[in-house]
């Protein structure tokens, strides 16, 4: 390790925007990238299963208010949504003198909450989809088997639904990642973040923003080879059989 | 009626400016879109490979670090050249990369990639029966992709089409952050001054859902105009 | 022999600007908004502050007709290089980094460097041990910026803002422990502001030179030294006819 960072001080040795205490920035902003991101998703995709459920609901007072939610976040550019949660909060009464102040006072927080509102809302719909496109003789086979329409939900139609729903959400994930890049709007060191303060610092936005953009890219294509690979595998009873 | 302060005006100019710079990136990605696809269909190795490099990169990296590239970087690239004229001819032009300039190239850069997948997809859509049927009437290749290749297309590119837009619309709102006084930057700034973000941020996410269910409408008409002599199914 | 091109195509405005500075018959200014009291807004839009008057008045002292320019601070000086203004007044301190860039006026006014925090602070005085785990809130890309960075950095979570408004609303929802920023700006914003109750905590800094600079002073290109020295010469008439303590007064004086 020691090795490891005398070598790189000595190639960063010419360099004037380059140095440790950039890089150094550069990876913490990765470390908060992903972090903000892979928890949004998670939670997201927690909350996205009873919600596309209770969205397809013959009940009105469950549909429509899942509706109405999806159809707002959705509608509205997740900055806005970013802005309400980050200086909304504030305003809420006595908020400040209240335990939840010491989870809200970290910009990381704010954010988190606004990035997993948002991608629960598409992740909603595209299960919902997903759901809608069951085919019916699949839950025929599975009444017609006695199953409840509980059984038959866990059983059948959400591991189907969850395998069509692949390709889509794998599409969600780079648009969660590239929409991260906001966070450093309220403060928050991410990714960009990093990159506007050596930019801001330097005056130097190609060696800024370049750097940051190939950091992206790369992640973009871990994330695509990644559900590339579980389409693969979870996808292979639809692949035309060789052999 | 909701008191806005006296921003208003400043609110609905703002409005404006989201309406102008949403239209002008969607009529560049629509052209950027068109070419791309048509390179990626084409037969020349190098546009094919072009158009591929553009998609995979423009689509790997974020919309705001792409829009602060063009918008902080752009600037001093074009001084460059303009220096270069100033210096060797006398010629002293001077072009300004400003945030709208930025936000219109940034997100018609974006949207062309994401274009030229739906148009490609909607090109190979269309039935090549009806190709050759124009080819054997004696149309020109030029006649049959502007009378029966791009009418078809548009049909099966809409629903695609509608889909960008509603992303690209609300795109828009990033531009804010390089300060372009959109309504998203009047409504911060307002929520600033008065201490009142709940009220303008709403009043803006309202006007976007309208802008987004508009558009909606609109598009519903337009698919079934496009869908004239196509079965209800379509 | 100039040879002037005016076009305009989506925006892309190109404008013809000349290099002398006895041509210039409206001097474009770049300025950063908000930053009380120096330069802001009122609720109508209209751009006023300390930097706008005086800068108005050298231009009439001067017979040139000026255009204020709004541009965020992180793209400020770039946007001097590239001609879409002709100065900067935008409260820019004087120093060696910037001097590398762009050629500077004498300074029109030296504020220091202040610190404030909510009035009920434990904080008595600033240093390494004082301020470690604290949150501090400074602007991005200003010499407050660089200075916290490399003095407090290793020790404290540093919050970085693209405007002043921003950091002072953080600090008043209390995300904040403590910023750094102007003196007259702090002042304005917050001692002076009727939300909250602030204070200044430890001594005001103008000290190192290498951070803090001469005092504010007015920027343009390298190229542009003749109109540089008109602005010096009038700032000094203003000062002489009583303009300036006029001025100054307007916006730092009690109310």
């Amino acid at each position: 390790m020691e090795s490891l960072l005398t070598w790189l001080e000595n190639q960063l040795a010419d360099n004037s925007i380059f140095t440790l205490q950039t890089l150094s920035h550069y990876a913490d902003g990765l470390t908060t990238t992903v972090q903000l991101v892979f928890l949004s998703l998670i939670i997201g995709l927690i909350a996205a299963v009873p919600l596309a459920i209770g969205r397809g609901s013959r009940h009105a007072w469950i549909k429509w208010p899942i509706f109405a939610y999806t159809y707002v976040f959705r509608g509205t550019p997740l900055l806005i949504q970013l802005y309400l949660i980050y200086y909304g909060v504030v305003f809420v009464d006595g908020i400040q003198e209240s335990w939840l102040w010491v989870i809200l006072e970290d910009p990381f927080i704010p954010a988190l909450i606004a990035f997993t509102l948002n991608t629960a809302a598409y992740t909603t719909e595209i299960f919902r989809g997903a759901i809608k496109s069951t085919s019916k003789g699949e839950i025929e086979a599975a009444r017609a088997y006695g199953m409840s329409p509980g059984l038959t939900m866990r059983r059948i139609i959400i591991p189907s639904a969850f395998r069509r729903a692949l390709p889509a959400y794998g599409n969600e994930v780079i648009f969660m990642l590239h929409a991260s890049a906001i966070a450093s709007v309220v403060t928050i060191m991410d990714l960009t973040g990093a990159a506007r303060f050596v930019y801001a610092r330097y005056y130097a936005p190609f060696e800024a923003f370049l750097f940051v953009a190939a950091i992206y890219l790369c992640l973009t294509f871990a994330i695509l080879y990644f559900f590339r690979h579980l389409e693969k595998k979870l996808l292979a009873h639809l692949q035309p059989q060789t052999g | 009626m909701i008191d806005l302060h006296g921003y208003g005006p400043r609110l609905l100019e703002g409005a404006g400016v989201t309406l102008q710079l949403a239209l002008l990136s969607l009529l560049l990605a629509v052209v950027l879109g068109l070419i791309t696809a048509v390179a990626k269909m084409s037969r020349s190795w190098i546009a094919h490979r072009t158009a591929t490099l553009y998609t995979t990169v423009i689509r790997g990296v974020p919309d705001l670090v792409l829009m602060m590239l063009l918008f902080f970087g752009g600037q001093i690239g074009v001084n460059m050249i303009t220096d270069w004229l100033y210096y060797q001819f006398d010629i002293d032009i001077f072009i300004n990369i400003n945030e709208f300039v930025a936000g219109v190239v940034t997100i018609g850069l974006i949207f062309g990639a994401y274009m030229g997948e739906t148009f490609r997809g909607a090109f190979m859509a269309v039935d090549n029966g009806q190709i050759e049927a124009g080819k054997a009437y004696g149309m020109s290749s030029s006649l049959v992709f502007r009378r029966i290749r791009f009418p078809q297309m548009m049909r099966h590119a809409l629903p695609g089409l509608s889909n960008n837009w509603m992303v690209l619309l609300k795109t828009t709102a990033l531009v804010s952050v390089i300060g372009l006084a959109d309504m998203v930057r009047v409504a911060s700034e307002a929520s600033k001054a008065t201490r009142e973000p709940f009220l303008f941020m709403m009043v803006v996410a309202l006007i976007y859902l309208l802008i987004a269910s508009v558009s909606e409408w609109l598009f519903a008409r337009l698919q079934k105009r496009y869908s004239i002599g196509y079965g209800e199914e379509d | 022999m100039k040879k002037v091109l005016t076009l305009s195509l989506l925006g892309l405005a190109i404008a013809a600007t000349s290099a002398q500075a006895q041509d210039y018959e409206e001097v474009r200014i770049g300025v950063d908004v908000p930053y009380e009291p120096m330069e802001y807004r009122t609720a109508d839009g209209e751009l006023t502050g300390f930097d706008i008057d005086l800068g108005n008045a050298l231009c009439d002292e001067i017979g040139v007709s000026c255009e204020w320019v709004v541009q965020g601070w992180d793209g400020i000086i770039p946007g001097l290089m590239a001609r879409k203004y002709d100065a900067i007044m935008s409260s820019m301190t004087i120093n060696d980094d910037r001097r590398e860039q762009v050629l500077f006026s004498d300074p029109y006014i030296t504020p220091p460097s202040a610190w404030f925090a909510p009035g009920g602070t434990e904080l008595e005085e600033i240093s390494e041990e004082s301020l470690t785990d604290m949150t501090i809130g400074v602007q991005r890309g200003t010499l407050q910026d660089n200075y916290v960075t490399d003095m407090y950095g290793d020790v404290a979570d540093i919050n970085r803002y693209a405007t002043a408004d921003d950091m002072v609303l953080d600090m008043e929802s209390e995300r904040l422990d403590i910023l750094f920023l102007d003196f007259p700006v702090g002042k304005s914003t917050l001692l002076d502001s009727e939300e909250g109750d602030y204070t200044v905590v430890g001594e005001m800094l103008t000290e190192p030179k290498e951070y803090f600079g001469d005092g504010f002073g007015i920027a343009f290109r390298q190229r542009d030294e003749a109109l540089a020295e008109q602005f010096n010469e009038a700032l000094e008439t203003l000062r002489e006819d009583g303009t300036y303590d006029e001025i100054y007064a307007r916006y730092f004086e009690a109310k």
